[in-house]
């Protein structure tokens, strides 16, 4: 039998006339991005909300009533796990990594289809068992968001009866979801490129997207694992991570299991889980730099590897969340070498950002401002990160508000600074209209600024010796009172960029319902995507012909070339070519 | 060292190029599934990987009693762990059968053999519930010892991935209903018979480990830095 490359399937192809499977059970990943994009926003501003509501009980203790110690809890622990998992990796993954993959490769969709259309459908059920939490007797878990055992499951913590057994089930739910899209990304990626299309001239967005989908498959079965076996211990009582224990004057059933081994195979997935955020955010941001600043992106080599080795040391880093866990302390001198070299080709990637814009052209549209945004929230936070990554200086500084001030920036801001960036720069593409640019400028600086207004005092917060996850301080002598005049100034600027998201859902909404149409390729991108025949690209991508990719993704203000960018699909005969690579 | 080549590269230098460089015939739809299977058995394999080590952490703690480490525990018979292998075994041998005689386009004794496998499957299920059921009588109680919470987590987690894989063949039977051409039915066959001999595999080595000695767990637990 003669085989046929993917490529060229277009027969195979299937083409949707209801309404029904155009839009709703649709396999078109077009469709499927913006369904997972919608359902991750939902969820996140649930979790926005919680936010909110912490702060203003931090902000003004006793003030009130329906804000308890219980409730206070349940929000910290709704409120990480929605953001870390629900929002950032559904979002970047399940939403970009849909929408991009096969159109800037130039595939006309995923390889399985189905399976993709499943993965959202199963990431959907997984929210809404979430989601149940909130609805059963006495309310979601209150556990913190790594769920540490025992206290996640024990009589007194709130939520441990049906609640926690809901939050495991909708993990597991979740990485379910999460590796049937997985599986497609990856192997779309590897077997669907078009013609010319190698591995080096794929845009980095792809090889964010690619490297972290690698990272997801093979961390998210720690975390299953983890769920599994803690779940095992709640309903049937066994002792895999729950020691004897004696709880409100009873001796348990529990036996000799080590909550330890939860931390590490937690942290096994969750360090992972950091560059699962990063990478994708990493990658865009790259696009969106060199397509704004008009230049190539500085080492594009580099960047690559920094990638792959960034991915590849994520998963021997995971134990600097556990100085204080009371492990070996030889692992302690281990961990914090491998931290401090995972941050050598991180550095490397914010240098070469920073490169690129040198000597630009650079534009200041609503996606560069996010962008540039990004290169200093990341820097603020991946520095704060250096100092907890020793083990002498995170002992005193171990959950207290320097730690929380440190991933609100690195892992917090900095990847909403890029979906930000990311959102506006595609926006076009996905819906053929312009959003409103003043209101996107008025959207960046209030959260711009107004981030640094929460988290720069936080590192003071933390630095007195204020402790994270607490209700209200008390009586505590070392703490000045000073500091909850800051908590005040830090809960005022949160409302402030909290609302401030309302410029951005009002604008996406308002530019949704305009009749005023976008011009193609609004920004001049090079890259494949902003190439299709309609914009926004109808089912299939690229009509009756898929394009050829004849060069890389960075061709911006090539000497000698009267437009200032080339977009991949330009044969080399219709450029005058460029054999020295110079100046690019 | 393809991955090196590709990744030094240089893609801004205009000699790499041509849509020529990309046309592999490799490039199929069957590749793209293996690639799939391929990272689907890599994910599994860290899956059972990571229950693995977390087993042999906990064998360290005292409470622990290996289910073969002395004449009354269960394992230390092991007869009758291998005839439920061996129903295993047999399964994946008939799926390599179906295989081979689908190349030889006997397509009635292919269904056969796949039919056979399918029963030969089912029948582990049945004989580790039967096992599982057994213990259970004996007063190996899932919460009594860890050693027995692993065996239970493991049959069933090893379970629950086969019965994914029975369906799949369900459906490959479906496809030999439906008369789909030779070639498709053998591409199906070829995936279905990678994961089947996989699950094989992954049910020796919890085999082995479930029949180890303690002595084992301490050797294997010392070397993870336990």
């Amino acid at each position: 039998m003669a085989y046929i490359a993917i490529a060229d399937q277009v027969e195979e192809l299937h083409d949707p006339k209801s309404f029904i499977t155009k839009y709703i059970w649709s396999q078109d990943h077009k469709v499927i991005a913006i369904q997972y994009g919608t359902t991750a926003v939902f969820v996140g501003l649930v979790a926005l909300v919680l936010s909110g509501l912490m702060r203003l009980q931090l902000g003004f203790p006793d003030t009130f009533d329906f804000i308890n110690p219980n409730a206070y809890l349940q929000f910290v622990t709704m409120h990480g796990m929605i953001m870390v998992i629900y929002l950032l990796t559904a979002l970047l993954l399940g939403g970009f990594g849909n929408y991009l993959i096969p159109l800037m490769i130039g595939a006309r969709d995923m390889v399985f289809p189905f399976l993709n259309m499943l993965s959202y459908w199963t990431y959907l059920l997984a929210v809404i068992i979430l989601m149940a939490s909130f609805f059963v007797p006495g309310g979601p878990t209150g556990a913190g968001w790594t769920l540490y055992p025992p206290q996640a499951i024990l009589e007194g913590t709130t939520g441990d009866d049906a609640s926690i057994i809901l939050m495991l089930v909708s993990l597991a739910v979740f990485i379910v979801a999460f590796t049937m899209g997985g599986l497609n990304y990856v192997t779309t990626i590897l077997q669907a490129r078009t013609r010319g299309m190698t591995l080096m001239r794929m845009p980095l967005s792809i090889w964010g997207i690619f490297v972290a989908t690698i990272l997801g498959l093979l961390a998210f079965p720690a975390l299953l694992v983890s769920a599994i076996m803690m779940l095992i211990d709640k309903v049937l009582a066994t002792s895999f991570f729950m020691p004897a224990i004696v709880s409100l004057g009873e001796q348990m059933d529990y036996n000799g299991g080590s909550p330890i081994l939860f931390q590490h195979l937690f942290w096994f997935f969750g360090h992972p889980e950091v560059y699962i955020v990063a990478l994708p955010a990493f990658g865009m941001v790259s696009d969106v730099l060199s397509v704004h600043a008009r230049k190539s992106i500085f080492g594009y080599r580099m960047m690559v590897w920094a990638i792959v080795i960034i991915g590849g040391l994520s998963f021997i880093v995971w134990a600097h969340h556990m100085y204080v866990s009371g492990m070996n302390p030889v692992f302690g001198f281990f961990f914090a070498t491998t931290t401090l070299i995972i941050a050598v080709p991180t550095a490397i990637k914010v240098y070469n950002w920073v490169l690129t814009l040198w000597r630009g052209n650079i534009q200041m549209t609503v996606p560069m401002l996010f962008s540039i945004g990004f290169i200093f929230t990341f820097t603020h936070g991946g520095l704060t990160g250096l100092f907890l990554g020793n083990v002498v200086i995170d002992l005193p500084l171990s959950d207290t508000y320097f730690v929380v001030a440190h991933f609100h920036m690195v892992m917090g801001v900095s990847p909403i600074m890029v979906l930000f960036a990311a959102i506006y720069h595609w926006f076009p593409l996905a819906s053929g209209k312009m959003f409103n640019v003043t209101l996107g400028k008025l959207h960046f600086w209030i959260t711009f600024l107004g981030t640094y207004a929460v988290y720069l005092p936080m590192h003071y917060l933390g630095f007195l010796g204020v402790p994270r996850r607490y209700y209200a301080m008390g009586t505590t002598d070392f703490i000045p009172e000073s500091a909850q005049s800051l908590n005040a100034g830090i809960t005022i600027a949160a409302i402030i960029v909290g609302f401030a998201q309302l410029f951005f859902i009002i604008n996406i909404i308002v530019s949704l319902r305009s009749s005023k149409k976008s011009e193609k390729n609004p920004w001049k991108a090079a890259s494949l995507e902003w190439q299709t025949p309609e914009m926004p690209p109808k089912h299939g991508n690229w009509g009756k012909q898929l394009p050829e990719c004849h060069r890389w993704v960075y061709d911006y203000a090539v000497p000698g070339e009267e437009s200032d960018f080339i977009s991949q699909d330009t044969s080399l005969e219709k450029t005058k070519g460029n054999p020295e690579g110079k100046n690019l | 060292m393809a991955i090196l080549r590709t990744l030094s590269e240089k893609p801004w230098i205009d000699k790499h190029t041509g849509p020529e460089l990309y046309e592999s015939p490799l490039v199929t739809d069957l590749h793209a599934k293996q690639i799939a299977l391929n990272m689907l058995l890599a994910i599994i394999t860290v899956l059972f990987t990571l229950f693995i080590v977390t087993f042999l952490a906990r064998s360290q703690y005292p409470d622990f009693k290996a289910l073969s480490a002395d004449v009354w525990q269960p394992f230390y018979d092991t007869s009758r762990l291998w005839i439920n292998t061996s129903l295993l075994v047999i399964s994946s041998i008939f799926i390599q059968l179906a295989i081979f005689t689908l190349k030889k386009e006997k397509v009635k004794y292919a269904l056969l053999f796949v039919l056979l496998s399918l029963i030969f499957t089912l029948q582990f299920l049945f004989a580790q519930l039967w096992l599982g059921v057994h213990l259970y009588g004996l007063g190996f109680y899932v919460t009594s010892n860890p050693a027995n919470s692993y065996f239970y987590v493991f049959t069933t987690v090893h379970a629950l991935h086969l019965i994914g894989g029975l369906l799949v063949l369900l459906h490959v039977v479906v496809r030999f209903w439906l008369k789909n051409s030779e070639q498709r039915l053998l591409n199906s066959l070829i995936l279905c018979s990678k994961y089947m001999h996989y699950l094989l595999v992954i049910w020796l080595a919890l085999f082995a480990l479930m029949t180890s000695s303690p002595e084992t767990y301490k050797t294997l637990a010392a070397l993870c830095g336990y």
